[in-house]
């Protein structure tokens, strides 16, 4: 982020006080709290679309396919830990929540790392043919899943501690959605941690600027693009897993359905950028709450409308890499 | 910023084969044959029912070609315009009196607005890069297939619009009261015949286009965008035309189809099914020949028919085993379909027409 970008970081608190006006304090105290955890959960499932662009410039149509598979094996772990879910206590909720997240995690993980060896691998540089085969891997994926778990919809009950609000000046904030929130603040503060601090973040982040000449100096950009593909898809299953808790439901459609939300949130905040994704989720999930609670049809509208803007004003994105 | 690699290994050109022209050449002679004397050749309604979609096919194949296979870029709207042209007719049909007025006017509303839906999501997105157009193109779609089926009033919803055609082209409608070489002169043959030469006129407009100056320049855009631009061509004008040149095109389909079934829907038209439909024919038959569109639209028309009875066959077959019988579930062809995709994507991607034949002229 350079200095004087600092307009695009203002489009948050904007939004926030001009959705005040449309509706009552109470409503807008309950709905902006839920848009800023949707948004955060958003940006776990995107921040690994955003870094796999920026480092390789490869556009993985398939990302949403390891949000859903996140979701669908967080519901089965969630199904054999009854115990825990159904648990009075905090602890108990989380280590299940744990469980789920962390298997989701795991298991998407090591599935970007397979998918980034039989199927990336082969088609670097060749954009079309980059997205043809994600889009042929996305619909084989989607049906897999239908294979694996059945065409019928899955349903998480809701962690018995988490499931009741705290009620502040009259709104209601579901205790979930908190978890939800901190968990991708935790995520957005490890990852500019690591980029920002660490030699592999700064790798990374050369790598992104100019990838040959950080080969040249020696690196092996390839094997640290496995890594951070390994991360972003793990990152897609924390979120899928989250959303499936979240959500309290999960179908084989919903990793494409959030392919859509996942793309205006990075298009928005300027493909490549971790930064620019964050506040292209929080403003995706505020924008979809309010809408949402004002004319329910028109959400997925608003948000592409919100995209078209952005696009007209920055057409890079709100924070957009510069590249050498 | 980087300059993009072209794109590599896209457009592998097969080696010189006359053979393959040959084959080539009578395949296409055999469909255009088929397809001209359809009602003659196979009589019966479902046969004609699959011409006509075939027909159908073909322009929206070609049309999606000019975008992927010349211009390069992947755009998930297609089926949009598919849509908007057979919802302008379905809207006009079933408001005003069902007259050929009302059906140019709903024709000519559906086209006009597809082609600037497009050059607009052109002009925002390829400012930027080709890539912003397909997720730009994507997100759009789901707005419009959302508002398609939630707009009760307008559209129908989720139930679509059934309507009356102009008098000629109704079933019961009759030209001659004896039947030529043993078939009926009605209404059914009337509305075929339109299809047929509507849709053999916007297949010769999309090959004089590629064909022209214009259709190289896109090529050049679509090999080296850099140096086309160095070249002095504008690269966003030339892209935004082609995207708005297929909309068109593609809307026009929409209105056959319209016509064809007397009836739209979201799921009939607009649907992502039917996209990835699109793209299989297009990537099956081979991109950037306009004729491989043709073949692989005919193809997969043909295919819907009779794969599924083939992944019954083989479920039954396995029936005993359970994550086997699970994959060759009837309803799962489009995994099949989908693996094959990508296959294809990997070892021809010049596709069935691509590999088959050398494009002259252009080595």
């Amino acid at each position: 982020m350079r200095a004087g970008d600092t307009a695009p970081i203002l489009a948050v608190p904007l939004l926030l006080l001009a959705a005040l006006p449309a509706m009552g304090f109470a409503d807008w105290l309950t709905l902006s709290a839920s848009g800023l955890a949707m948004g955060m959960l958003l940006f776990l499932m995107a921040s690994g679309l955003t870094l796999i662009f920026g480092l390789m410039d490869v556009l993985n149509f398939t990302h949403g396919a390891f949000v859903g598979f996140g979701a669908f094996i967080a519901a089965s772990v969630w199904a054999r830990l009854p115990g825990l879910v159904a648990a009075p206590g905090l602890a108990a909720n989380l280590l299940a929540l744990a469980a789920a997240g962390g298997a989701a995690a795991l298991v998407c993980g090591g599935l970007g790392l397979a998918f980034e060896r039989v199927v990336i691998r082969r088609v670097y540089g060749a954009h079309l043919r980059q997205i043809l085969i994600t889009v042929g891997a996305m619909i084989v994926a989607e049906q897999m899943s239908v294979v694996i778990w059945g065409p019928d919809a899955l349903t998480l009950a809701k962690p018995a501690s988490l499931a009741s609000s705290f009620i502040v000046a009259g709104g209601a904030v579901e205790k979930f959605r908190l978890v939800a929130a901190a968990l991708g603040l935790a995520a957005f503060a490890a990852l500019r941690l690591v980029l920002a601090r660490t030699r592999i973040g700064l790798v990374v982040r050369a790598g992104v600027e100019d990838r040959e000449m950080v080969e040249a100096l020696g690196y092996r950009v390839r094997r640290l693009f496995v890594f951070v593909f390994a991360v972003g898809t793990a990152l897609a299953g924390l979120g899928g897993a989250m959303w499936a808790v979240y959500a309290g439901t999960v179908t084989a459609g919903l990793g494409g359905e959030l392919t859509v939300l996942l793309f205006t949130v990075v298009v928005i905040g300027g493909l490549g950028s971790v930064s620019g994704s964050f506040l292209g989720a929080l403003l995706v999930g505020l924008i979809t709450n309010y809408v949402g609670f004002l004319a329910p049809k028109l959400a997925l509208l608003a948000n592409v409308a919100l995209m078209a803007g952005v696009l007209l004003w920055r057409p890079r994105g709100l924070l957009p890499l510069v590249r050498t | 910023m980087s300059p993009a690699p072209p794109g590599r290994g896209a457009h592998v050109r097969a080696p010189p084969g006359r053979v393959g022209r040959l084959v080539l050449g009578l395949l296409l002679a055999a469909l255009l044959a088929a397809l001209a004397f359809a009602p003659f050749l196979f009589p019966g309604t479902r046969a004609m029912a699959t011409a006509s979609r075939i027909a159908i096919f073909v322009v929206l194949a070609a049309s999606y070609d000019v975008l992927l296979g010349y211009a390069g870029i992947v755009s998930f709207a297609h089926t949009m315009f598919f849509g908007i042209g057979a919802y302008g007719v379905a809207i006009a049909l079933a408001r005003f009196t069902p007259g050929w007025g009302a059906l140019v006017l709903g024709a000519a509303a559906g086209i006009g607005l597809s082609m600037l839906l497009a050059a607009l999501i052109a002009l925002l997105s390829l400012r930027v890069r080709a890539i912003f157009f397909s997720m730009l193109s994507l997100a759009v779609a789901s707005v419009a297939l959302t508002l398609a089926s939630q707009l009760r009033d307008l559209t129908g919803g989720e139930d679509g619009l059934t309507f009356s055609v102009p008098a000629a082209l109704s079933p019961g409608f009759r030209l001659l009261a004896h039947p030529v070489l043993g078939v009926r002169l009605d209404g059914r043959l009337l509305t075929y015949y339109l299809i047929f030469l509507v849709a053999l006129g916007l297949f010769l407009f999309l090959l004089r286009v590629v064909n022209a100056p214009f259709g190289r320049v896109l090529q050049a855009i679509r090999e080296n965008e850099f140096r086309a631009e160095a070249l002095g061509y504008r690269v966003v004008l030339y892209r935004s035309l082609a995207s708005a040149i297929a909309a068109g095109v593609a809307a026009s389909a929409g209105v056959l189809m319209a016509l064809l079934l007397r009836y739209n829907g979201p799921a009939t038209t607009m649907s992502f099914a039917i996209m990835v439909d699109l793209l299989l024919m297009v990537v099956i038959g081979g991109m950037g020949t306009l004729y491989g569109a043709a073949l692989g639209a005919a193809l997969m028309v043909l295919a819907q028919y009779y794969l599924e009875s083939l992944l019954q066959a083989l479920a039954e077959a396995a029936a005993g085993l359970p994550l086997l019988a699970a994959l060759f579930d009837p309803d799962r062809w489009l995994l099949w379909l989908g693996l094959i995709f990508v296959l294809i994507v990997y070892f021809f991607p010049a596709g069935l027409a691509g590999s088959l034949r050398l494009r002259a002229g252009e080595e």
